[in-house]
Formats: structure tokens, C-alpha cells, sequence
């Protein structure tokens, strides 16, 4: 349920009872604003980029492949 | 003609499919560091990471006329990555015939889901510490930290934003199972991370228990 609470994707008629707790408990709302807050700090993040040596290893190796598969 | 970088993946993978090699390096450009970063935060080794990321698209131009855009194309990839990072844990761990279900999987997920223990709101905005360097390393290393079995579904559906159903098939698992792994690797890097990003000033120490 808190996954689905956090994802924004509860389904308000089945979930009554916990929304009613979440409205009402503020530690809760804390723990669930942190969670989506760590959530979109690692969507957030920046993606690693390739060694400069593999990544010229990649597309020779595919380049080579492509010419014996085409 | 409408230049390559500005076509969408689904134009170059048709054009790939129809033999330009030019498209499918441009593909392969534009989602490398995706799979890249993926597998290299899955498998935490360098060389590992390399081998995953050339036997994904060695794999995905091999495959590349069966690829039927059911799946975005980078969703595909990284399937493709999963399973190759998949067989790469399974070797270090020797069980070559064993389910990452059950290899990593001998107790089940029943334990208690942990009860969130540094509640505080956070001093800044996860935009504005995205880019900080500290920060950057306090995510990569409460990452590292989580268990295979967790941060795998963390990366897949909260980092990659594939859907539950999508992670847990790449993985192998139910969705079950996936969705409380998922809450388990949430709510550790919650805690990791608060600790460090929240303000202590907004604490809240007492008590607060319930079901």
C-alpha cells in the first residue's frame, strides 16, 4: 500500500482507512514526502559515462558484427 | 531529410531494421550510458558492467529484426541488460542453475518491513541536490549498500521507471515479491539518506507506532 501511496496510485475507494490515518499522522507524511523526494534524487542523478577506451572498443566491435550479419 | 539525432527510436530502429548501420549507431549512442550506468550499478564492477553493456547490444543487433516495439525500445535493452547482469551474479555465486529467486532467496521476504527510524523533513530540494558532488557519492554509496535482490527492482523501476510488471519480469520474480522489494530498498535508502539530508530540527523522536 505505501509503495502504491508514494506512486500516487492507491485506489481512494479501497484505501479509505488509510488515507484517513495519513491524513492525520504527520510522521507518516514525512516518511512518505522523504521517500519521494529519494525517489526523484536518484531519477535525478546523472548517468556514468562509458571509459573513452570501451566505448570506442563497443562500436568498433559492433560496427565489425553489423558488416558480418548484413 | 530529417537528421538522425532528431529521430525518435522508433523511426531509427525501423530504419536499423531496414540495414543503416548509421541508425543503430545512433541508437546505440543514445542509450549506452543508460545501460552502461545500469549494469554498472547492478554488478558494482567495472569490467563487469563492460561486458554486460557490449553483449546488450551485440544481443540487440542480433535481435534487432524480432524487436516488435511492444516495449519502448530502451525498455528492451534493459531487459536484455538485466538478463546479462543476471547470469554474471549468477556465476560469482557458482549457481549457474539456480533462479535468482531462489539463489538469493533462501528465507523469502517475510521478515517485518522495517519501521522508519530518522523521521525529519529534508533542508533542501532533491533537484537542487542532485548536482551536488557529496551528494552524488551519499546516493551511490546507500545504493551499494542495499541488498542484489533489492537494488536491482530499485534501479529497474524507480531509477529506469519501468513499471512494476515490466521489473518484475526482467527479474524473473512475481509482482508480489517485486513490489516488496521495492518497499524494502525505499525505505532503506529513505533512512540512509535522511539521516544525512533531513533536519534535525524537524525530527520527530517520539514514539509513533502502528500497524
Amino acid at each position: 500500500m505505501l509503495n502504491e501511496y508514494v506512486d500516487g496510485t492507491v485506489d481512494p475507494a479501497v484505501c479509505e482507512e488509510f488515507e484517513k490515518h495519513m491524513a492525520g499522522c504527520n510522521p507518516c507524511q514525512i516518511v512518505v514526502d522523504n521517500i519521494r523526494k529519494t525517489i526523484t534524487l536518484y531519477k535525478c542523478g546523472e548517468r556514468y559515462e562509458l571509459p573513452v577506451s570501451f566505448r570506442r572498443k563497443l562500436h568498433d566491435t559492433l560496427r565489425q558484427r553489423w558488416k558480418e550479419t548484413h | 531529410m530529417q537528421a538522425i539525432a532528431e529521430m525518435t527510436d522508433e523511426q531509427l530502429v525501423g530504419r536499423a531494421q531496414a540495414g543503416d548501420l548509421e541508425a543503430f549507431e545512433a541508437l546505440t549512442t543514445r542509450h549506452e550510458q543508460r545501460v552502461y550506468s545500469l549494469a554498472l550499478r547492478m554488478l558494482r564492477q567495472q569490467e563487469d558492467a563492460e561486458d554486460v553493456t557490449q553483449q546488450t547490444f551485440l544481443s540487440a543487433l542480433e535481435n534487432l529484426s524480432g524487436f516488435r516495439g511492444e516495449a519502448g525500445f530502451s525498455t528492451w535493452l534493459l531487459r536484455i541488460a538485466t538478463h546479462a547482469a543476471l547470469k554474471v551474479i549468477r556465476k560469482r555465486k557458482g549457481l549457474d542453475t539456480v533462479s535468482l529467486e531462489a539463489s538469493t532467496e533462501p528465507q523469502g521476504e517475510d521478515g517485518a518491513i522495517p519501521h522508519p527510524d530518522y523521521i525529519a523533513d529534508w533542508r533542501e530540494s532533491p533537484e537542487e541536490l542532485a548536482h551536488r558532488n557529496d551528494v552524488r557519492q551519499l546516493v551511490e554509496e546507500a545504493l551499494s549498500q542495499l541488498d542484489e535482490k533489492h537494488r536491482m527492482v530499485f534501479l529497474l523501476r524507480d531509477v529506469e521507471g519501468l513499471s512494476v510488471k515490466e521489473t518484475a519480469e526482467a527479474l524473473g520474480l512475481s509482482e508480489a515479491n517485486t513490489k516488496v522489494r521495492l518497499l524494502r530498498a525505499r525505505l532503506q535508502l529513505r533512512e540512509r539518506l535522511t539521516r544525512t539530508l533531513g533536519d534535525p530540527q524537524t525530527r520527530i523522536t517520539r514514539s509513533h507506532n502502528h500497524s
